[in-house]
């Protein structure tokens, strides 16, 4: 069953048409990859389904429900959650208060989101910065924190945008095991990422996109060995 | 160490409730109960500009309201002023909602411009307005003169606005306003209706500043557009007192409000006509050296002691 579907999905900025006519689905526990040169509209996708932008024609369904009219902080609280690829952690508050704040969605009452924060915290392997503020967090430790704030407004479906990007090769295997290890809790994930060889590794299906549209869409093998997808990277005289 | 700050806030209280049995003198009393007031106005204003960060140039749209609102219950029906504490800053809350509702959809200083607008065309208004007696303001003859009556009725309205501030902010509402002034996006995407809990912050600031009004109105029975509705006198001194206290902390507004109106008292007592002068040199240089205003500078260096040990315990690397 599909968990998030879009169909024809178009976000024009003015003239320019930074995602035209895309259509894809996400199946429950699946990680999907969504890659694609610079520019090609990966961010634009994942503002478009957490409904920071408007579509400007086109549908999309979360569990067969319609959510591309819903004011944007509805998204979260039916369950897709997500991270930014500019990190936006809330600076002044510490590791557990950011986690609270996320968990507050589910609860009013101060103790459980603070349990729940703790949980997470420990599942994100943040126990050791708890109590510290998070502008005082390392850009690897910012993206961590990112995501377990997500985490913690229990979503079904999780938006990671360049979780590795900016990380060195031993800080972004860090992050890999951490998603892995968010899959492996069964939840489903939307993944942008620039690295070839982490996506492939750790998608089950991959998405190609450039100027907007869809190139490829299919198996990691089958993504790799598409013309068009190398094309778009390496130019016509290696397709 | 908590029981010690227990300790220091019920000596804190006692010291509250016997000081006008030993403070017998009528200036002294005064420069209190202003003090509260000032106190109820920058406790107010922390709630929405300090911990939501929508920072308003208006506030003395609210005192004005919740001041006139006592003044003209007497004035035209003969009720008691009284009757304004209530009234009044019910007057405040209704008055803020058509601006939180159309202002905070927008990011970036709409609030702040549209609350500055809102407290000059309140002025403007009850200047020219045969209702609210225009420029001549409205005089009453109060009931009660004992100052002593007026500390305590002071002290409690302060005494609930911070307990209130402190329940709002210490409760889910206020992480979601934290998160808010932290950053509006990120809280969107953790499922926070911003323009909602903004309104939430701003309607008990509103009406908080509404009571302080009323009760100015009661104590000290004057009241014209141009003291009430002034924008430097309160709509900003509102914003400097929190500025000198501690932004965003429980304690700083009426730390800020009781410096404030003793260095002012003491300048104006002492130096004649150049008060306004060293007040204004005095300030700056409290905003460059103590940019987290008194308060604030404390909890930094609590949090900076605190982490120290911490560390020496061999708890945080990097």
């Amino acid at each position: 069953m599909s968990l998030l579907e879009a169909r024809d999905i178009t976000k024009k900025f003015g003239g320019l048409a930074a995602v035209s006519n895309l259509s894809f689905n996400v199946n429950k526990g699946e990680i999907l990859g969504v890659i694609g040169p610079n520019g090609s509209g990966k961010t634009t996708v994942f503002n478009c389904i957490s409904r920071f932008f408007p579509l400007t024609s086109g549908e999309l369904y979360f569990k067969d429900q319609r959510i591309d009219e819903l004011p944007a902080h509805k998204i979260c609280d039916i369950g897709i959650g997500r991270t930014f690829q500019v990190v936006k952690p809330l600076k002044r508050m510490s590791v557990e208060e950011n986690v609270m704040a996320g968990a507050f969605l589910r609860t009013s009452s101060m103790h459980k989101a603070r349990l729940k924060a703790n949980e997470i915290i420990e599942f994100c392997g943040l126990e050791k910065y708890k109590y510290r503020e998070a502008k005082s967090l390392p850009i690897p430790l910012r993206k961590r924190l990112e995501i377990a704030r997500s985490l913690a407004t229990d979503p079904e479906l999780l938006l990671l945008d360049e979780t590795c990007a900016g990380l060195n090769p031993k800080e972004s295997e860090e992050a890999i095991a951490l998603i892995r290890k968010i899959r492996d809790a069964g939840m489903t994930i939307i993944i942008v990422e620039h690295i070839m060889k982490v996506m492939m590794g750790i998608s089950d299906r991959i998405l190609a996109i450039n100027f907007g549209s869809m190139i490829a869409f299919g198996s990691p093998q089958e993504v790799s060995n598409h013309p068009e997808v190398i094309r778009a990277y390496l130019g016509d005289a290696y397709a | 160490m908590k029981n010690f700050n227990l300790a220091l806030k019920i000596l804190l209280v006692v010291i509250a409730v016997i000081l006008p049995l030993v403070i017998k003198a009528p200036y002294q009393l005064h420069i209190i109960i202003l003090i509260f007031i000032w106190a109820i106005i920058g406790t107010s204003w922390n709630l929405l500009g300090g911990y939501t960060g929508q920072v308003s140039f208006g506030h003395a749209a609210f005192f004005g309201v919740g001041a006139y609102a006592a003044g003209l219950l007497q004035f035209h029906l003969g009720v008691s002023p009284w009757w304004g504490m209530l009234l009044g800053p019910f007057a405040a809350m209704v008055i803020s909602l058509p601006i939180g509702l159309i202002a905070f959809r927008l990011r970036g200083p709409y609030f702040a411009l549209a609350m500055l607008a809102l407290g000059e065309i309140f002025r403007l208004l009850f200047i020219n307005l045969a209702f609210t007696n225009g420029a001549k303001g409205i005089l009453i003859m109060p009931e009660i003169t004992s100052k002593m009556f007026y500390y305590y009725v002071g002290l409690s309205a302060l005494a609930l606005t911070i307990g209130i501030t402190y329940l709002i902010v210490h409760s889910k509402i206020g992480f979601y306003l934290v998160s808010i002034r932290e950053d509006q996006d990120a809280a969107t995407s953790l499922g926070i209706p911003t323009t909602l809990y903004k309104n939430l912050a701003l309607l008990p600031s509103a009406f908080f500043t509404g009571l302080a009004g009323a009760l100015y109105m009661n104590y000290v029975a004057f009241i014209d557009p141009n003291i009430v509705f002034n924008l430097s006198n309160i709509s900003v001194m509102a914003i400097m007192v929190v500025m000198l206290g501690g932004v965003a902390t429980t304690w700083g507004p009426t730390v800020g409000a009781a410096i404030y109106i003793i260095l002012g008292e003491v300048f104006r007592t002492t130096l004649g006509s150049a008060n306004v002068l060293v007040f204004g040199v005095l300030v700056c240089l409290i905003i460059l050296f103590l940019p987290n205003g008194i308060v604030g500078e404390l909890d930094m260096l609590r949090g900076f002691l605190a982490r120290k040990k911490e560390g020496a315990a061999g708890g945080v690397k990097i």
